[in-house]
């Protein structure tokens, strides 16, 4: 029961109720879907790319509550940032919900972020964890094609 | 096609059942294991696994080929699934029994030999709105090759297929019809007496795929007329890697090979190729002989039990489930035809399948979250996904009770 308590912590089950920065751009410079073929869901993100970084982001879709909060708790961490930071961003987050940074402290610069943790014991579903960074990914490099959770 | 029960059968014992079954005894995380995802394959006893091995370890040689004892008993053993197959389906002839790799494969083959030198532009393929994706996507290819028409059935908000309008689906271009026995997504039996009967009148051959019905129901291809019938081993507690095509013989007959190889020829030069005899035609290469064997044995273990029994077991444990699901505040059933098999979905409001899923498999719970290879099911009832729980006959009111008190644990944790 404690793995469930640690994977449905109340910030994640708050994001996933109530998402946050739910809807569309209407001047989006990027934009992309993600799909995940395994469960069916599906993520839709707008920026709002300036200079280099990103003033704004919408996404919407339908997933689970750890997709859900995943792509609404990732339109709070990336504003500002430029694409390179939020490269290594996304790198450690991967870390952090694969188990691979356990011990080196790393997710001490994940904020918010670092309530997706619990993910590890879950290695079905990490890929609901990321399948809105991989959409945001696409988005950046605005690519056309539908981008998935499948290398 | 069995009705629910409505006598329960006393003499069939659960408990004992349940110790044929090595895998049930499996704990998983410390807890005993709830095996609820039957609709995607089975487990196996050990009345099968014994089969098998014995076979590769003292009886093993390839089939239809050496004159040595060896071989010649191996082929035996092998031809022996064949009669027990047309036996338990109730085939009127051996030859009729045509060995694949499965559901999928069957109806691939179906499509290729039998419905596409029968198609021209303009023609129909008529599926229904509850198919598998097996159902669907190789009728679609061959339809796009030909430039052909996929035309689909539609069914009611319970699941149930619009048979009143059937007719008007049936027209003079439909050249197949194809429709699943038993829904995996939903559970509906079909009433295929009624369909079979309506296409046969404007001479409209008909494929069922049995996938989700030959682990459950009793069926009789001589009461079922149908002109192909189509399963999978794994999901009748046979080995995975082989199933079954039954095809009538006069429609096998004047069918193309599939593939091309050793076994179904009987002469080769380089100019021309005789084609051997049904069934061979169609098991181009080695087959699956240790499956096939298996396969034998699960026929064998499910014939001991029976299938009458089978079903009734199932149709209380259904009914038990069905009845505490419903209890449950939010828990949305989907799929309430009046003809069920032992499958349920649900949904649960607010609460994503897959989160679902996950929480009962720390209970040692394990069900299906997804779409269920039916997107399009999905679609209809405009969700995502459903959980799926569907039973065996080694399944236990107790375990039902458990999968209860998980989705209460669901509740729990979000509130
Ligand atoms: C109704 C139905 N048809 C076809 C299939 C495909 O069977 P297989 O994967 O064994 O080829 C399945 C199994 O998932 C099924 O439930």
């Amino acid at each position: 029961m404690s793995e469930l308590r640690e994977l449905y912590q109340d910030m994640i089950l708050d994001h996933s109720q109530h998402p946050r920065n739910r809807g569309k751009l209407e001047k989006a410079t990027h934009h992309a879907d993600g799909f995940n073929p395994l469960c069916g869901d599906k993520v839709k993100i707008d920026l709002m790319v300036d200079n280099g970084t990103i003033k704004d982001i919408r996404f919407e879709g339908s997933g689970c509550a750890i997709s859900t909060a995943s792509v609404s708790l990732l339109t709070e961490a990336i504003k500002g940032k430029s694409e390179r930071e939020i490269e290594i961003l996304f790198g450690k987050f991967h870390d952090l919900v694969t188990g691979k940074n356990e011990n080196s402290g790393e997710s001490d610069n994940l904020g918010k972020l670092a309530v997706f943790q619990g993910v590890r014991e879950f290695p079905m579903r990490v890929k609901c964890a990321t399948l809105s960074w991989h959409t945001l990914l696409a988005a950046l490099k605005n690519e056309k094609k539908v981008a998935t959770t499948e290398k | 096609m069995l009705m629910p029960a409505k006598n329960p059968i006393t003499s069939f014992d659960v408990r004992k059942v349940r110790k044929d079954f090595p895998a049930l005894e499996l704990l998983i995380r410390g807890k005993p294991l709830v095996y609820l995802d039957n609709g995607a394959s089975t487990q196996k006893p050990s009345a099968v696994l014994e089969a098998m091995d014995d076979f590769y370890r003292s009886r093993y040689a390839n089939v239809h080929r050496g004159v040595y004892e060896l071989s010649e008993k191996a082929t035996q053993s092998f031809e022996e699934t064949r009669d027990k197959v047309k036996n338990f389906i109730h085939a009127g002839d051996r030859k009729e029994i045509i060995f694949v790799r499965g559901t999928t494969e069957g109806i691939n083959l179906v499509a290729h030999s039998f419905a596409r030198p029968r198609l021209q532009e303009g023609d129909e393929v008529l599926i229904t709105a509850m198919e598998h994706h097996a159902n669907i996507v190789p009728w679609q290819m061959i339809c796009a090759e030909k430039k052909a028409r996929l035309r689909v059935v539609p069914m009611d908000a319970t699941g149930t297929l619009m048979v009143d309008h059937l007719d008007s689906y049936l027209t003079d271009k439909t050249r197949i019809l194809c429709v699943a026995h038993v829904s995996n997504a939903l559970g509906t039996i079909n009433p295929l007496e009624t369909i079979i009967h309506k296409a046969h009148r404007m001479g409209i051959p008909v494929l069922v795929d049995g996938a989700q019905a030959v682990p459950h129901l009793l069926v009789d291809m001589q009461e079922l007329g149908c002109d192909f019938y189509v399963f999978s081993s794994h999901k009748m507690y046979g080995p995975t890697g082989i199933g079954i095509v039954y095809g009538k013989k006069e429609l096998l007959e004047a069918m193309s090979p599939y593939q091309g190889g050793g076994d179904m020829i009987s002469s080769v030069t380089f100019e021309k190729t005789t084609y051997n005899d049904l069934p061979y035609k169609f098991e181009a290469g080695t087959p699956a002989i240790a499956e096939a064997i298996g396969l034998g044995a699960a026929i064998d273990y499910l014939q001991a039990i029976g299938m009458e029994s089978i079903n009734s077991f199932e149709n209380e444990l259904l009914a038990h489930a069905r009845e505490e699901l419903n209890k449950i505040p939010k828990l949305k059933l989907i799929g309430e035809a009046f003809c069920r098999s032992s499958i349920f979905s649900f949904t649960i409001d607010g609460i994503h399948p897959h989160d679902i899923a996950s929480i009962l498999d720390r209970e040692g719970i394990a069900v299906r979250a997804g779409h269920h290879c039916a997107q399009p099911v999905m679609d209809f009832f405009k969700i995502p996904a459903t959980v799926r729980a569907s039973l065996s006959f080694y399944n236990t009111r107790e375990e039902i009770d458990a999968l209860v008190r998980g989705i209460y644990k669901v509740l729990d944790i979000f509130g």
